[in-house]
């Protein structure tokens, strides 16, 4: 019966986030750019993004390169890096763009991420705060694109759409279909006012929401996620910019993406076991009523059915052990027949995961389209579905022994 | 920005619920196509047994050559594993596959029988093996094992005749023969040129019981190089 309710969960969320995609609205109207320019006033604040670093000496020239190719008005941009104690050349290279008269640069002692972002914000001239992490690169139009949605006056936070930086492998690939999920993800949660998380990578927020709940608290290595549910608990909606384009380096060997999926499986399960009087409560709107809830469930049943799968693996291994261990190892001609339709699996469990499939290939190819405006589904895709969903759940699955057994995680 | 659309929640819910019933009549309608497929097969099988039947009782001594080993064994072998497959995923078709499975049992003792005729006619040795089974838990614990070698012999010998019955299924018929060959309910059971052995044997316990295994072997490889050398081209 549980694996009933599993899949019947799974299949509700797709439809739920594919019906959203159907809307034409969303609960965010925001007044037309043209009226405000004929009123005489397009938003156009100062925007201020903080850029933490510690020890990036590779990649912070590209990232701050970057911002200075960004479209919007120069003298609206208030650009603070933030040196948490670096022990290698990246204080000498950020202090080279201080020559720039809207980069600021500072040093302090090391005191982890949320102190360095806090400090920036505390500094900050903008209305609008930013994060921006030292390894991304944000696109021309970033900025402009976010400024845009924060027209509508109600809204008090914005994420950008995340894509992989220039893809080297075959794991960065994968997670390059993963990445263009979550933009579709992203959009139809943003359109809801349902996101749980406004990602660290250059999510911007009104200075209100700073100086009315405080800064990024030092939460289970994921600060992100806990400032975007204690928005919510706030009542203080957050949008999304879907061609705000933002990319990121992602993680080239399986071991850096397991310490980093690892990090933010804990996070997630320890910040919804801290956030749980959320989860389906209406007072909390989309996010208490679909996004916590799912989110939940599908953590409960991934973990589950990778526990599935890890026992049906190993009965059909030791069966095999078995097999070779009564009669050896032989192969006849005969064996290798043609394909028979007949032992194709065709139990309704089966027709389940054929419908869930397709929608989050609907959903992969909406995201594709989205991200790059590219539409062709390649073999990463296959990938993306053979590794992703077993891979996650073992994370998963860490993340909860982690949590039950007290053992942190780190960030490397 | 907080409020619910209810109306969201319950057209995705009843969309869901509609996914699920397509899900299961799709499936529903698939096992129903697969018994189909099952049966039509059984029907073929009968139709051949039946026709082998008529040919021996027509034809006098001559007919040991027009009587031999036909594609019967390999269509048998084939059925048999589609209606074990049938029997664990077709829950929802479960009397239809029971009925299919007693079908296929006599199908079986029928061709056992009409083996045994035309090897007592033609002075031969019939090389089958008839094989008792339990899907009972705790009933035949060597069972999977058993299986594993009745089917590394069959791909070994492909002459080889190997008939599998479920010891617990409700066929008067099978009962009959469980009873006429003493079978005793200390499976797996094997018979083999009329003796009864109650445990598990391995292969080579196998071919030192049925030393003809060899002989077969050899006269399927003979058939086979001659084949090959019949269709070899010759270089003038």
């Amino acid at each position: 019966m549980f694996t009933y309710f599993i899949f019947f969960i799974t299949l509700y969320t797709q439809v739920f986030l594919l019906i959203t995609f159907l809307e034409k609205d969303g609960v965010f109207v925001a007044e037309e750019e043209k009226e405000q320019e004929e009123k005489g006033e397009l938003y156009s604040p100062i925007v201020t993004i903080v850029i933490p670093v510690w020890n990036e000496e590779k990649t912070l020239a590209g990232t701050i390169n970057s911002v200075l190719a960004l479209k919007y008005p120069k003298d609206k941009l208030d650009v603070v890096i933030i040196d948490d104690g670096s022990t290698d050349k990246t204080f000498k290279i950020a202090k080279k763009f201080s020559q720039y008269s809207f980069i600021r640069v500072f040093h302090k002692e090391n005191g982890g991420k949320h102190t360095a972002v806090n400090f920036g914000i505390s500094i900050a001239k903008g209305e609008l705060i930013g994060c921006l992490d030292a390894d991304s690169f944000v696109h021309p139009d970033a900025v402009t694109e976010i400024v845009k949605v924060f027209r509508d006056k109600k809204i008090m936070a914005v994420t950008p759409a995340i894509r992989v930086h220039s893809p080297q492998n075959a794991l960065q690939r994968v997670q390059v279909i993963e990445y263009e999920l979550c933009i579709f993800f992203r959009k139809m949660l943003g359109k809801m006012n349902a996101q749980n998380i406004a990602p660290g990578s250059f999510s911007f927020f009104r200075k209100k929401v700073f100086d009315d709940l405080g800064g990024y608290k030092k939460a289970h290595n994921t600060e992100d996620m806990e400032l975007s549910m204690r928005m919510h608990q706030h009542h203080y909606p957050i949008a999304n910019a879907p061609k705000a384009f933002v990319e990121t380096v992602t993680p080239r060997t399986l071991k850096g993406l397991y310490i980093q999926r690892l990090r933010w499986a804990y996070g997630y399960v320890v910040n919804m076991i801290d956030y749980r009087k959320m989860i389906f409560n209406r007072k909390y709107g989309n996010v208490g009523m679909f996004t916590l809830p799912t989110g939940a469930l599908s953590a409960l049943a991934a973990i589950f059915l990778t526990l599935l799968g890890i026992y049906e693996l190993g009965k059909r291994v030791f069966e095999k052990a078995l097999e070779i261990n009564t009669v050896g190892i032989h192969f006849y001609p005969m064996q290798f027949t043609a394909f028979d339709w007949f032992f194709f699996n065709t139990t309704f469990l089966a027709v389940v995961t054929f419908f869930i499939t397709m929608a989050t290939v609907i959903a992969v190819f909406v995201g594709r389209k989205l991200s790059n405006g590219n539409t062709k589904l390649g073999m990463n895709v296959v990938f993306f579905f053979l590794f992703y969903g077993i891979f996650s759940s073992v994370c998963l699955l860490k993340a909860a022994y982690n949590v039950v057994m007290g053992k942190r995680v780190t960030w490397r | 920005m907080y409020k619910i659309d209810s109306k969201k929640y319950i057209i995705t819910f009843l969309i869901t619920a509609g996914l699920f019933a397509t899900a299961f009549f799709v499936s529903n309608m698939f096992s129903g196509e697969k018994v189909k497929e099952l049966q039509s097969a059984q029907d073929r099988v009968a139709i051949d047994i039946l026709s082998s039947e008529m040919q021996f009782s027509l034809l006098a001594e001559a007919s040991c050559e027009n009587v031999g080993n036909s594609s019967l064994s390999t269509e048998l072998s084939s059925l048999g594993t589609k209606v074990a497959y049938a029997e664990n995923q077709f829950q929802s078709n479960s009397d239809e596959v029971k009925w299919l499975k007693k079908n296929y049992s006599l199908l079986e003792m029928k061709d056992y029988l009409l083996t045994k005729k035309i090897a007592d006619r033609c002075k031969t040795k019939p090389v089958s093996i008839l094989y008792f089974y339990s899907n009972i838990d705790g009933q035949c614990n060597d069972c999977k094992k058993m299986g594993y070698v009745l089917t590394e012999l069959h791909n070994k010998y492909p002459g080889l005749r190997v008939y599998s019955f479920d010891y617990d299924l409700d066929l008067s018929a099978l009962q009959t023969l469980i009873s006429l060959h003493k079978v005793k309910k200390e499976l797996p059971a094997l018979i083999i040129d009329g003796k009864t052995y109650q445990s598990f044997k391995s292969v080579e316990d196998v071919e030192k019981l049925m030393p003809e295994l060899a002989i077969l072997k050899e006269k399927a490889d003979a058939a086979a190089a001659a084949k090959a050398a019949t269709s070899t081209k010759t270089v003038k």
